[in-house]
């Protein structure tokens, strides 16, 4: 389209800019780090990413921030992780999608000396991150399979499990802790059906109208997420039996919250995106200004909200939960 | 297989069969209420997939209808909720909305003459992101009555059957009359079949894709309504494996993607066939990961189906 | 001895036709007659110009300066539908058929009929009945075999399918049918259906004007030939009157003809 001397010194311009946009003479009073979250998405990530902005710009620090396309997509946040330590960032905060697959780039990134830290699920091995500040996933869904057990006190149960996906890290965890909470384990008569949900609140719906069909006595429902039990509640209610039935659920979103109080869901543990971001940024700027690392695990907590409290298991209620809640 | 006939009679008897099958496996398959759910499940997928129907028989595709559908239940649901529209108006706010989508990659189909693969995959990203950006990735939820009014029932005997389920089958019946009974349905297999015989016949193309693809922004519009009515909520995280479920059902139902020949009764088939194991393999205690391995099975056959067809076809 | 006959009035006619594409010139002048009641046959090699005069003809393209004439009335055509609307006809070399809609829908492509009273004029319904036994009629006349209007055109015979196309474009023609290599991809057999199709059409009173290359055909059915060359019209013999091998030698430019006079007699 242009001669060739027009197109040579165009490309030798931008060649130029770009050289001097990433020139590390830039960013030398701001430390530069980076967030990768597994979705740009899912709310809980969402709200990541506002903790993580609104404490860099706190801490006078320049955030990157990237996310997966979708949950397991390994080779968005490796392309991530690769641009944002060539971008000069000195460390990386990273919610795994793929847990094993990622650590070769997160390596790669450590000895170019840039501190990683893995936040709410850990990289596998763990001690392939830097530090990690988690939520345990297994003992969210312990708290609400140990809250359901006390609430049924004995009777018999029918539950219904409504999981995320078939071979999520997360899911897997919370519907272990649940079983294990409730005292049950894998392949338990009591458990009459297993439906996924991929977290969707259309597909939780659909997903509890079947298993109410298999087995319309269910009155135990696990739920991976919020979403997926606000669905579950509207086909409970299209049946006549939400009133009957006892919902358990992992998150802590402010509208989860709304439900508990709604009477809409009984009971849901309590994780803190927020807090888990915020101090990870507080660790990597630490990191990127004076050279000190952060290392080891810390468990940024898991509550159990309820307006129903059971002896035997600690619980908050829903003021509790809605101050600290997270999204809207 | 002519153009609007004998597509039909395969993805039937498949449906027949899984039918059949799930009725001998468990006793609470075959019972009015049990048909009326899965009628229920599939009515979104099912008014999505008329849309990706009319577009696939012009030999395109539309990679962006969930996320448009999602868009424009957002549209409605905030403009109900936050701006206070009259149910009413909302809800042709919503539909305004996705026709404008559908406009949009029908002109940059038409008129800059993009691939529909290459332009819906951009407006499914644009349509999403003004989805989370609007809506703040929050779910809106408190919706007047009217406008969920879709997902209430009627009884049929002992069943409750949803409104929603009867738009569903009666925008089937009317799409299916219009193909094959008038010319612009006509128009629509010519143009897919062999666009450059119906140009040299005076047929204008390109208004004719255009207007497929904005019809199909309607239907996406349609079944925005008929989400928000089933769920009760604006949702901005639906949809999203919309197109891939809506392709299926098109494929499942017989229609090739080649465009200019299938039924759009098909893809009515296809979503129920998709339904219809879902809800059977739950009721057997199938693991949910069997239903992903046996829907991907089923989609190769019916393509694999087509394939030999066409084959079948290019020998004569 | 019989009085010569009167000059008729040619029911298409082309004179001075020029057209360029930049620095090629493919219509330099170009003339052509083509009387009532007969098949005119273009010949011409490779850059003679054949294509871009039937182009012209048939609405295709709009030339840069020249006349077109039909039934003597001057005339202009600014699209190929233009050029259907006036009455010209065109059976595309590629047939301009989709496959797999029926001969019936085919031969209606484009301009369906609707039916009777409100159900026709508010819902714009098709009155497939009326198509079909029309259809059915237009392949009749002609004497194409097939078995039913309702078969999809991909399961026709490459001849047949010529037929239905050549069938449309009789059907609804009003003047002329144009048709653009005819024989090229068929069989000896179906070759001679075609030609026998074609002069059925002529019979009909529909004058054919007939582009091949393909010489033993066009000595076969043509009245007469018209000879393009270098963007002109450098003769029009009759098959009766000259060999092919002459014939070939006029396209070639091996031999030349006195230029055919400005009327349309001969």
């Amino acid at each position: 389209m242009f001669s060739p001397d027009v197109m040579q010194i165009t490309r030798f311009i931008l060649a130029a800019s770009l050289v001097c946009t990433l020139s590390p003479a830039h960013a030398r009073q701001q430390p530069v780090i980076g967030l990768i979250t597994k979705t740009e998405t899912n709310p809980f990530f969402v709200k990541m990413r506002e903790g993580a902005t609104q404490a860099a710009k706190a801490k006078g620090a320049k955030l990157m921030t990237a996310a997966g396309r979708f949950d397991g997509d390994n080779a968005s946040q490796v392309t991530a992780i690769e641009n944002m330590v060539a971008a000069g960032a000195k460390a990386i905060l990273i919610t795994p999608s793929e847990t094993k697959a990622i650590v070769p780039a997160i390596r790669k990134a450590r000895a170019a000396g840039v501190l990683v830290i893995a936040l709410d699920s850990p990289a596998d091995p763990q001690d392939a991150t830097d530090a990690l500040f988690a939520t345990d996933n297994f003992k969210a869904g312990l708290l609400i399979g140990q809250y359901a057990r006390a609430v049924m006190a004995g009777r018999a149960a029918k539950i219904a499990t409504l999981d995320l996906n078939p071979g999520v890290t997360v899911g897997r965890l919370r519907h272990d802790g649940f079983l294990r909470g409730y005292g049950i384990t894998e392949g338990d008569r009591s458990i009459v059906c297993s439906a996924d949900t991929q977290g969707d609140q259309a597909k939780g719906q659909t997903a509890m109208e079947n298993c109410l069909q298999r087995a319309p006595d269910i009155n135990v429902v696990y739920t991976i997420n919020e979403p997926a039990a606000a669905g579950a509640y509207r086909a409970l209610r299209a049946a006549g039996r939400e009133k009957s039935v006892l919902i358990v659920s992992v998150d802590g979103g402010c509208a989860g919250v709304r439900n508990i109080k709604a009477g809409q869901l009984a009971a849901t543990s309590q994780q803190y995106p927020l807090k888990m971001a915020s101090l990870g940024v507080e660790a990597a700027v630490e990191y990127a200004r004076s050279g000190k690392k952060l290392s080891g695990t810390i468990d940024t907590g898991v509550t159990l909200i309820t307006d129903k409290p059971m002896k035997g298991v600690d619980s908050k209620d829903t003021a509790f939960g809605l101050d600290a809640c997270w999204g809207q | 297989m002519r153009a609007g006939v004998s597509s039909l009679p395969g993805p039937f008897v498949a449906l027949l069969l899984a039918c059949a099958f799930f009725a001998s496996q468990s006793d609470r398959f075959l019972t009015g209420q049990n048909f009326s759910l899965i009628l229920q499940q599939v009515v979104v997928v099912g008014v999505i997939a008329i849309g990706q129907t009319l577009v696939v028989l012009t030999a395109g595709i539309d990679l962006s209808c969930g996320m448009v559908m999602a868009l424009g239940s957002i549209v409605m649901s905030k403009g109900a909720v936050d701006h206070g529209l009259g149910p009413g108006t909302a809800i042709a706010c919503g539909m305004l909305a996705t026709m404008a989508f559908g406009f949009l990659n029908g002109a940059l189909i038409t008129f800059v003459r993009l691939p529909p693969f290459i332009v819906t995959l951009g407006t499914l990203n644009i349509a999403f992101a003004i989805t989370q950006i609007y809506s703040e990735s929050r779910t809106v939820s408190g919706l007047p009555d009217m406008m969920v009014a879709m997902g209430d029932t009627f009884t049929v005997g002992s069943t409750a059957v949803t409104y929603g389920t009867v738009l569903m089958l009666a925008l089937y019946v009317l799409v299916w009359f219009a193909l094959r009974e008038t010319a612009a349905g006509r128009h629509v297999y010519a143009a897919g079949n062999n666009a450059e015989a119906a140009r040299l016949m005076g047929i204008s193309t390109g208004r004719l894709i255009l207007a497929v693809y904005t019809l199909a922004g309607l239907a996406y519009g349609i079944a925005a309504l008929l989400a928000v009515a089933r769920t009760g909520v604006g949702d901005p995280q639906s949809g999203q494996t919309d197109n891939l479920d809506s392709i299926t059902a098109v494929v499942l139902g017989g229609t090739s993607l080649f465009g200019g020949r299938g039924v759009i009764l098909g893809s009515l088939v296809g979503a129920l066939i998709v339904g219809v194991f879902r809800n059977g393999l739950t009721l057997m205690g199938v693991a949910s990961v069997y239903q992903i391995l046996i829907t991907g099975i089923l989609v190769i056959l019916a393509v694999a189906a087509d394939q030999l067809a066409r084959r079948r076809r290019l020998r004569v | 001895m019989t009085a010569p006959a009167p000059p008729s009035t040619p029911v298409l006619q082309a004179r001075g036709l020029v057209k360029r594409y930049g620095h090629v010139t493919a219509l330099d002048g170009a003339d052509l007659d083509l009387l009532p009641g007969e098949i005119l046959a273009v010949i011409g090699d490779n850059g003679a110009g054949k294509s871009t005069l039937v182009k012209a003809l048939s609405g295709a393209l709009v030339p840069d300066a020249g006349e077109i004439r039909l039934d003597g009335r001057a005339v202009r055509f600014d699209s190929p539908a233009d050029a259907r609307r006036q009455g010209i006809e065109t059976v595309y070399q590629d047939l301009a058929v989709a496959p797999a809609m029926t001969i019936a829908e085919n031969l209606f492509l484009g301009r369906e009929l609707r039916r009777a009273g409100v159900p026709g004029s508010v819902f714009r319904l098709l009155d497939k009945k009326r198509m079909a036994a029309e259809a059915a009629a237009h392949m009749q006349s002609l004497q194409i075999g097939i078995a039913s209007v309702r078969q999809p055109v991909e399961s026709l015979s490459g001849g047949q399918r010529q037929g239905v196309a050549v069938a449309r474009s009789a059907a609804f023609a009003r003047h002329v049918v144009i048709m653009d290599e005819p024989t090229a991809a068929l069989g000896v057999k179906e070759s001679k259906m075609v030609l026998d199709l074609i002069r059925r059409v002529r019979d009909k009173g529909l004058p054919v004007l007939l582009v091949s290359h393909n010489m033993p055909h066009v000595f076969e059915v043509a009245d007469r030939i018209h000879v393009a060359r270098l963007g002109k019209r450098a003769a029009v013999v009759k098959p009766g009157e000259i060999s092919m091998a002459d014939a070939v030698a006029i396209m070639t430019g091996a031999a030349t003809v006195e230029p055919p006079t400005g009327d349309a007699g001969g």
